[in-house]
């Protein structure tokens, strides 16, 4: 089963402690959310998967390979993106990636067609042959995510991989993650979008001060360090009396709060996990106040980062 | 798409090929860069210079024999454009990486840092040589013209000494990127070092200290010029002018090889140990 571990990591600068004893196993195919504040030691964290630094102790493992002994096969299954890379400016698109493709062996028979492929994927076929010199920040991230896809890698370790995308891309990027899990990888992925991490990610880790607060699936953190519960924003085709309406969803099962945002929105609190939520959502079609609109409002993570993450001093 | 075969540690090329594809592809970058055509730019125009300045002038040092052609002209030419090229494609050639975020590109494959660095000097060495090359057919057209197309054997030894100091320069280029992760630094430290500073260590050694600068690589590099003058130049010469005694040296060519090889040797030792434990911060 693949796998990502790290096991006692440990990065200092000086008297600065970058990582300090880190310990995280995760396996199987899954994404997982990295989070923490600035300075926590999330991209410190991936970088030392990625080989772009070396640990002051403790071993950085892939599929069970160290990635500070054994280089070669550790990354051979790993796709990465940490940061944001630059590519030489007189290469092509096409020309990075073949580079890429080269030097993980893909065979040349299948080469072109990755690549075609990756490029497709990220919406950049038009600028192929384009120099990267001249592209935005946003398109040269964008060839940077087909270069973390192009081998068709096991485990994809992404750095805030939307970082310099306009809502499009963002949105591109996150589909061709889930596509990832889908596809049975493993993917650990920092983020400071929580939205985003609500949305993709099935487990997420939280990380400050260069040490591991804690590593669960999304549910569970919701469960154990979200005060607020799951939040639902509602939409209705017309308004109605809103003190009636409120009263009316209050009664339903599982509701924790119900708060009025304009005559037409509504933002409904609950306890309970994902099943509760569907639930809610069948009562609500089964009111008829008109439901056109129901949509997680992604506010229990940031409940329950806040909750871990007191402060960053 | 038709089935894609797995990708794994077994289908790594070895890390010789992964080399050989980095050298290629940083070669590519190179002609297609700025810096390649400016650096063939000033070799072009010494070369003019040259050209113009002996077809006017006909200065006698230089129209005396062919050998004195080959010494007065590639001894001038040669080291200049050694340093200019070492400085150009070397100079910032690992330093980049880090502050052009280029590495982060590269480094996170699963390929040696050892690969990289050694595939970048293989191809900043090849550009180089282009660039000398381009210089020496200049130079050779200019002696086939005046004395027709006989080369002396002194002329041949100089050209492999001078693609031996290209590589104790390159050496010490690479070992000053990877030192530093700003692009300037490292050029500007192997400019004038190249430039200036041991020059100017050689002459004072010899002439304050009265010792052979043994340690300076621009003074293994007079091999160059001096394997053309005949006879080759004694190894000391002093000379008494008002009661002070002057020595000059003269590398003999064994002891200018062996200071060019031990540089390049060192240099890139150096060099690569550096870049193996860079953190990319």
């Amino acid at each position: 089963m693949v796998s990502i571990e790290a096991i006692g990591l440990t990065k200092n600068y000086g008297s600065f402690a970058a990582l300090s004893d880190l310990n995280i196993r995760m396996e199987g195919s899954k994404c997982v959310g990295f989070l923490g504040p600035n300075g926590a030691g999330k991209t410190t964290t991936l970088k030392v998967f990625a080989d772009l630094i070396s640990p002051t102790s403790g071993r950085a493992l892939i599929n069970g390979i160290d990635v500070h002994r054994n280089k070669r096969a550790a990354l051979a299954s790993c796709g990465t993106l940490v940061e944001t890379p630059e590519i030489y400016p007189a290469l092509t698109p096409r020309g990075a990636l073949m580079m890429i493709a080269e030097l993980r062996g893909i065979p040349k028979s299948e080469r072109a067609g990755r690549i075609t492929e990756s490029l497709a994927e990220v919406k950049m076929e038009e600028w192929a042959d384009k120099r990267v010199g001249k592209f935005s920040k946003g398109m040269k991230q964008r060839i940077n995510v087909a270069s973390a896809i192009l081998s068709d890698p096991e485990i994809v370790i992404l750095d805030e991989p939307t970082t310099g995308l306009d809502p499009r891309g963002m949105s591109e990027v996150r589909d061709i993650v889930k596509s990832l899990k889908k596809k049975g990888k493993l993917v650990f992925m920092s983020s400071h979008l929580l939205s985003e991490v609500t949305e993709i990610c099935d487990e997420v880790a939280m990380i400050d001060h260069g040490k591991l607060l804690v590593y669960d699936t999304l549910a569970n953190i919701l469960s154990r360090f979200s005060s607020s519960g799951n939040v639902v924003d509602v939409t209705l085709a017309r308004a109605t009396d809103a003190d009636k309406l409120k009263a009316r969803i209050s009664s339903l099962e599982g509701v924790a709060s119900v708060e009025s945002v304009d005559p037409l929105n509504f933002r409904v609190g609950i306890r309970g996990g994902v099943e509760a939520q569907e639930r809610l959502l069948t009562d609500l079609v089964s009111l008829k106040i008109g439901v056109i609109s129901y949509k997680d409002a992604s506010l229990a993570l940031e409940d329950a980062y806040l909750n871990l993450i007191k402060d960053t001093k | 798409m038709a089935q894609k075969t797995k990708v794994n540690a077994g289908s790594i090329p070895s890390s010789g090929s992964q080399l050989v594809t980095v050298a290629k592809y940083e070669f590519r970058n190179y002609f297609g860069s700025r810096r390649f055509y400016v650096l063939l730019a000033i070799a072009l125009l010494v070369s003019a210079l040259l050209t113009y300045v002996v077809a006017s002038r006909r200065p006698a040092s230089f129209l005396s024999s062919s050998l004195d052609f080959y010494a007065n002209w590639w001894g001038d030419i040669a080291s200049l454009m050694v340093i200019l090229s070492g400085i150009f494609f070397g100079g910032d050639a690992i330093s980049s990486e880090f502050q052009n975020r280029t590495g982060y590109f590269l480094v996170p494959n699963p390929i040696r840092r050892s690969s990289i660095y050694v595939g970048k000097w293989i191809s900043a060495f090849i550009a180089a040589v282009i660039i000398l090359a381009i210089t020496l057919a200049i130079t050779m057209a200019n002696a086939f013209y005046y004395f027709g197309p006989s080369i002396p054997s002194e002329f041949i030894q100089s050209i492999a000494f001078s693609l031996i100091y290209l590589a104790s320069v390159m050496g010490f280029c690479f070992l000053f990127s990877s030192l530093f992760k700003s692009s300037s630094y490292s050029i500007l430290v192997s400019a004038i070092l190249f430039l200036f500073v041991f020059s100017l260590i050689e002459t004072l050694v010899a002439s304050v200290v009265q010792t052979e600068p043994w340690f300076v690589p621009t003074y293994g590099a007079s091999i160059i010029t001096n394997v053309m003058k005949v006879p080759f130049p004694a190894h000391a010469v002093s000379q008494t002018f008002r009661g002070i005694t002057i020595t000059t040296y003269s590398a003999t060519i064994i002891e200018g090889l062996e200071i060019l090889l031990s540089y390049c040797a060192i240099t890139a030792a150096l060099g690569l140990y550096l870049f193996e434990r860079k953190d990319f911060t």
